[in-house]
């Protein structure tokens, strides 16, 4: 896999509880229980961050390999993405303007 | 329920997080539904500031599943910026609504929005019942059309009916409407006094025959033979258990900041313009007097044979006078159900035979 910029879907609902992420899918509600790595590579999915930075971050984290944190990021990202539940990217995500218009 | 969903519920509980919370966005509403339980004039909601606060709060307490109520939430001008930084912070947002100010334009903003599921009060498919009871002609038909809109976007809506005698025979008719809708529905045979303790308003609800029919409805309680069966032997485990999720998982919280166990629990616990809303939930006498309930030290229902399998409201019970007392609303759905009159019954019944007797009394025995 080529370098990519995972940002979280501004469609799920996301909490922390008991420092593991539970997030409810968009598209089916069905309910995702993230341990503490996948909530770390969840937290660092903002688009900006690729995914090579948040291996490395993993390392200095978690007492884990390059090769294996790599092996194991690409995984996640991709199960979450095929579930709509994380966007990637090969370039950075600029953030969209926030506000909705008001309805007349 | 999904495993993972029970198992986030039981993690919520052991760390004392509210997941669930209501917010009810205002009393004001279009409509004047006849058995509401609501004071619908305005007497100082919280400002579009002090709402968004609210929401920081409930999300840094972990409240993941949020339900956005009224009174009709569109009744306030800014309700769509209270749902979109309600979604910046990540909720799962369920809207209660009638959908009568629900047009194209809103519809979309919802489903851009990421709404969950919206919950649409239908009570019948007939104009002349529905628009009786919500006293605003032509609401089902304006109701109708925002469920379309819904629908069409791929929003989840699910048409809740409560059942009356005014509207008894038609929730069949409901159910039709919402497969022809494609839409979900559920019915809800509870009455709920007003929150100012009135009981009048009970009198709309349906009586025993009529709840009798809906328990052996095999469309609406699946299997009749399952769901009626009489109640098992107690355990030590169904009278140790939590009763239900008030004040342990969920709470509510009015447009006036006032924060209660329950939305039918109108216990005050605090006020989030005066505390903290992560200490009311932690710290309020109330909240924990609430949490310290269990079946085994219930006066009545501790000793009832339903008491394991009774839907047993504490909020119900506080309107009736006692928040561990029986709730003769649920005792009249165990009965209902089952054929089995409940603790409460019995008692009732007996203090009814033993004014009987005395007035039954030979009139020496009166004057003497």
């Amino acid at each position: 896999m080529n370098d990519v910029y995972p940002a979280r879907s501004k469609q799920v609902a996301a909490r922390m509880l008991g420092g593991e992420m539970m997030i409810m899918s968009p598209t089916d509600a069905s309910l995702f229980n993230l341990n503490d790595v996948g909530s770390a590579i969840w937290n660092a999915a903002d688009g900006r961050t690729s995914l090579d930075e948040i291996v490395v971050r993993l390392c200095d984290e978690f007492e884990v390999t390059p090769e294996a944190a790599r092996h194991d990021a690409e995984t996640f990202v991709e199960e979450l993405a095929a579930h709509g539940i994380l966007n990637l990217s090969e370039q950075p995500i600029v953030p969209a303007a926030s506000g909705l218009q008001e309805i007349k | 329920m999904s495993a993972l969903m029970e198992e986030m519920n039981r993690r919520a509980l052991a760390l004392g997080v509210p997941l669930g919370a209501q917010l009810d966005v205002t009393y004001r509403c279009n409509e004047r539904c006849v058995h509401c339980y609501l004071d619908h004039d305005d007497h100082g909601e919280m400002t579009t500031a002090e709402m968004l606060n609210v929401l920081d709060q409930l999300a840094d307490a972990g409240t993941l599943f949020l339900t956005l109520s009224g009174g009709e939430v569109l009744m306030r001008m800014d309700f769509f910026r209270i749902l979109e930084y309600a979604r910046e912070l990540s909720f799962c947002v369920k809207i209660k609504t009638n959908a009568f100010m629900i047009g194209e334009a809103e519809a979309d903003r919802m489903r851009d929005l990421g709404v969950n599921s919206v919950q649409v009060s239908i009570y019948s498919h007939r104009p002349e019942v529905h628009d009786a009871i919500t006293l605003l002609p032509r609401s089902l038909e304006r109701s109708i059309n925002g469920i379309r809109f819904m629908q069409q976007r791929g929003l989840k809506v699910i048409i809740a009916n409560v059942l009356m005698r005014q509207n008894f025979g038609d929730y069949e008719g409901v159910r039709a409407l919402a497969d022809s809708l494609g839409v979900e529905s559920t019915i809800d045979p509870t009455v709920t006094p007003k929150m100012d303790g009135d009981r009048e308003i009970l009198g709309l609800g349906i009586g025993h025959q009529e709840l009798f029919e809906v328990m052996r409805n095999p469309g609406l309680v699946g299997n009749v033979d399952e769901f009626c069966a009489p109640p098992g032997e107690t355990t030590d485990a169904m009278l140790d258990e939590v009763p239900c999720s008030a004040s342990h998982t969920y709470c509510y919280i009015s447009p006036y900041g006032d924060v209660y166990p329950c939305v039918q629990f109108p216990l005050p616990t605090g006020n989030v313009r005066k505390q903290k809303f992560i200490d009311i939930w932690r710290y309020s006498p109330e909240m924990n007097e609430v949490r310290s309930i269990r079946p085994r030290e219930l006066p009545v229902c501790g000793t009832c044979s339903h008491v394991g399998t009774c839907t047993r409201c504490p909020g119900l019970a506080y309107m009736e006078g006692n928040m561990r007392g029986p709730s003769s609303q649920d005792c009249e759905k165990s009965f209902a159900r089952t054929g089995i009159p409940s603790a409460n019954m019995h008692l009732k019944a007996a203090r009814a035979n033993l004014v009987q007797i005395r007035v039954d009394m030979p009139q020496s025995v009166l004057v003497n």
